[in-house]
């Protein structure tokens, strides 16, 4: 076998798996908080507890239920959205004519109380999920387990898939517009309000089925969903939030490069993200593919 | 920030009106001086440290319209340099605080530096981030104990003569820096400085195009802001002789925004009442867990959704009411 640079390419192409696998999450959750802001100009805080929440969802659905990670890959999605659109219509609905801080501000207190309530029930250490496709193909330069590839394969056909109806079909086009301006689309005899909140179960239904996507590779633990919702945040001031392909590469990209700061200088791998963070902050304020503002 | 969720803060115009508030501030101070007679001196003291943190945040939140979301790296940043200086150099109380607060200065200079080139939702997002990263720092580094943060900080004689070991010795001195602090956040917002930021607050490109710096105006306040919540973190290690993890981590941020919520914010008084309910509340509620956790996102949807205005700014907006009353009649 080969070294790169010291490195057993072992170690390097895991550690690059593993990145691609937080790229996913990472890319999965910033193009749902794209999409929520975009037409709801509310950062949603509670996407993290929402993200968790679809984790538990899976869990719950094999040990109360008995139905497999197949079935909850779609199933918890959908509940989760559905307790999402039900916050909407009930709680964010009123705040949409307020400054953005409130919907930020209602939306941790709801992440409060979603994380809060979890800890109260299952306690603050992980529950172990079964890896539903066990096992593994040897590729000669490393070992690629079945599951890994199928989150990383998955994740990007889910990404690619929400580009493409949001960029490319009619439907997409209406919500593009309602981006620009609702007041005209709703003139235009277009239900807006109804449309508010489907995306916002969109946005919260992908983060959910990011989180099954999560119970296998990670344990499913009440504070999954916080300790990532603020790499996320960093994630979307680094893309910007004017474009979903952005938001798809940034979180790919910035996954693929937490992974190698693993295997170079493992010290900072939990703050290598930050540190981008805030070179993209001195170098081009509105982020990468942002827009001005 | 619209102005429409602020309550304007009272015009200390009229004679009458700044005679009343001045009779009050005195009666205040005076309830203070013998308040731990009859209240239990610690509590007292975790109060101030909260209020004081509260209103510094408050001098960003509500008189410049900047959500900082990691105002927790400041308070515990402060909090590990009071502590580490202490302990380990063996500084007296008032140059370990000292030392906290430049500490504060400088990471707030930098950490504002980088975050006032977003404005609005992304401010908060950035400043969330550069507080995570300063948290993961804290966890790494050696100096700060990790986990178990450093424990034990030695109540040294103040000045090296003025023993604080005892509770009560320890209150008024607490009680003077939140009085000087408090001093400090009331002059700068009645200042013709606090009234740029308050039009900096209401309408940016504005004050930009009436010639001031805005970002200038902006980095002061945040620095400002920084160096008054380490104040708050290092007096707190006096208190409670601990630095530790939680008080750096985002959980800290969120509580500072809430107390400030609670009591109102834009308002003077608002983070101060906002503190002491917050700080009672966990007080009350530390046996039950994890349900406060709970009930504090409880309160933050109620006020979000409800009480926009907070305590303060809510009996404001009644006496104000009554007043335009009673001028009508």
């Amino acid at each position: 076998m080969f070294e790169l640079i010291g490195i057993p390419p072992q170690a390097l192409f895991g550690q690059l798996l593993l990145g691609l696998i937080n790229g996913a999450f990472y890319a999965m959750l910033s193009l749902g908080l794209a999409v929520i802001f975009g037409l709801l100009n509310v950062i949603n805080f509670t996407h993290g507890a929402q993200y968790m929440m679809g984790a538990f969802g899976a869990w719950m659905l094999l040990n109360y239920a008995g139905i497999p990670f197949w079935g909850a890959l779609v199933l918890s999605p959908i509940i989760v959205a559905i307790i999402g659109m039900v916050i909407e219509r009930t709680l964010l609905k009123r705040l949409y004519h307020l400054d953005h801080l409130y919907g930020l501000l209602l939306t941790f207190g709801l992440a409060l109380i979603l994380e809060g309530l979890f800890r109260r029930q299952y306690g603050s250490s992980g529950l172990p999920y079964n890896n539903p496709l066990p096992g593994g193909t040897n590729l000669g330069f490393m070992f690629l387990p079945n599951y890994r590839a199928f989150v990383v394969v998955a994740s990007l056909v889910v990404c690619l898939a929400t580009w493409f109806v949001i960029e490319r079909t009619k439907l997409g086009s209406y919500l593009r517009a309602a981006t620009e301006r609702p007041d005209l689309v709703q003139a235009f005899g277009i239900d807006v309000p109804r449309m508010i909140t489907l995306t916002y179960g969109f946005g919260v239904g992908l983060a959910a089925l990011a989180g099954v996507l999560a119970a296998p590779a990670y344990q499913v633990s009440p504070t999954m969903g916080s300790n990532l919702i603020i790499v996320v945040f960093a994630v979307v001031v680094i893309g910007g939030m004017g474009s979903i392909m952005g938001a798809i590469v940034t979180g790919f990209g910035l996954g693929v490069v937490e992974g190698l700061t693993k295997v170079f200088y493992p010290e900072a791998s939990s703050t290598v993200i930050f540190v981008i963070m805030a070179i993209v902050l001195m170098v081009k304020p509105a982020g990468l593919f942002g827009t001005a503002k | 920030m619209s102005s429409a969720t602020h309550p304007a803060s009272a015009p200390a115009t009229s004679g009458a009106g700044s005679n009343v508030m001045l009779l009050f501030a005195v009666a205040a101070v005076a309830v203070l001086l013998v308040a731990p007679f009859g209240v239990y001196p610690v509590f007292l003291m975790k109060v101030m440290c909260f209020a004081l943190f509260a209103c510094a945040f408050n001098l960003l939140l509500g008189y410049t319209g900047l959500l900082s979301f990691g105002h927790a790296m400041f308070f515990g940043g402060s909090a590990y340099i009071c502590a580490h200086t202490t302990k380990v150099l063996g500084f007296t109380p008032e140059l370990a605080i000292l030392s906290g607060v430049a500490f504060s200065v400088v990471l707030g200079f930098l950490a504002g530096l980088l975050s006032i080139r977003r404005q609005g939702i992304y401010f908060a997002m950035v400043t969330l981030a550069l507080a995570q990263m300063f948290f993961f720092f804290c966890l790494q580094a050696k100096f700060t104990g990790g986990e178990d943060g450093l424990q034990a900080v030695p109540r040294r004689p103040l000045f090296g003569v003025i023993d604080i070991s005892q509770d009560i010795h320890l209150y008024y001195f607490v009680l003077a820096i939140f009085l000087f602090g408090f001093f400090v956040i009331y002059r700068t917002i009645h200042s013709p400085f606090g009234q740029v930021l308050k039009a900096i607050r209401e309408n940016e490109p504005r004050a930009i195009s009436l010639g001031y710096r805005a970002n200038q105006y902006k980095l002061l306040a945040f620095v400002l802001s920084a160096a008054l919540a380490g104040l708050a973190g290092s007096t707190k290690v006096l208190v409670f002789q601990l630095a530790s993890l939680t008080d750096v981590a985002w959980q800290m941020s969120g509580e500072v925004v809430l107390m400030t919520l609670v009591g109102g914010m834009g308002t003077v008084l608002g983070p101060v009442v906002g503190a002491a309910v917050i700080v009672t509340m966990q007080n009350y509620l530390a046996g039950l867990g994890e349900w406060v956790l709970v009930i504090q996102g409880v309160i933050f949807v109620l006020a979000v959704s409800l009480f926009r205005r907070g305590f303060v700014g809510e009996v404001i907006a009644i006496w104000q009411q009554m007043k335009a009353r009673k001028a009508n009649s």
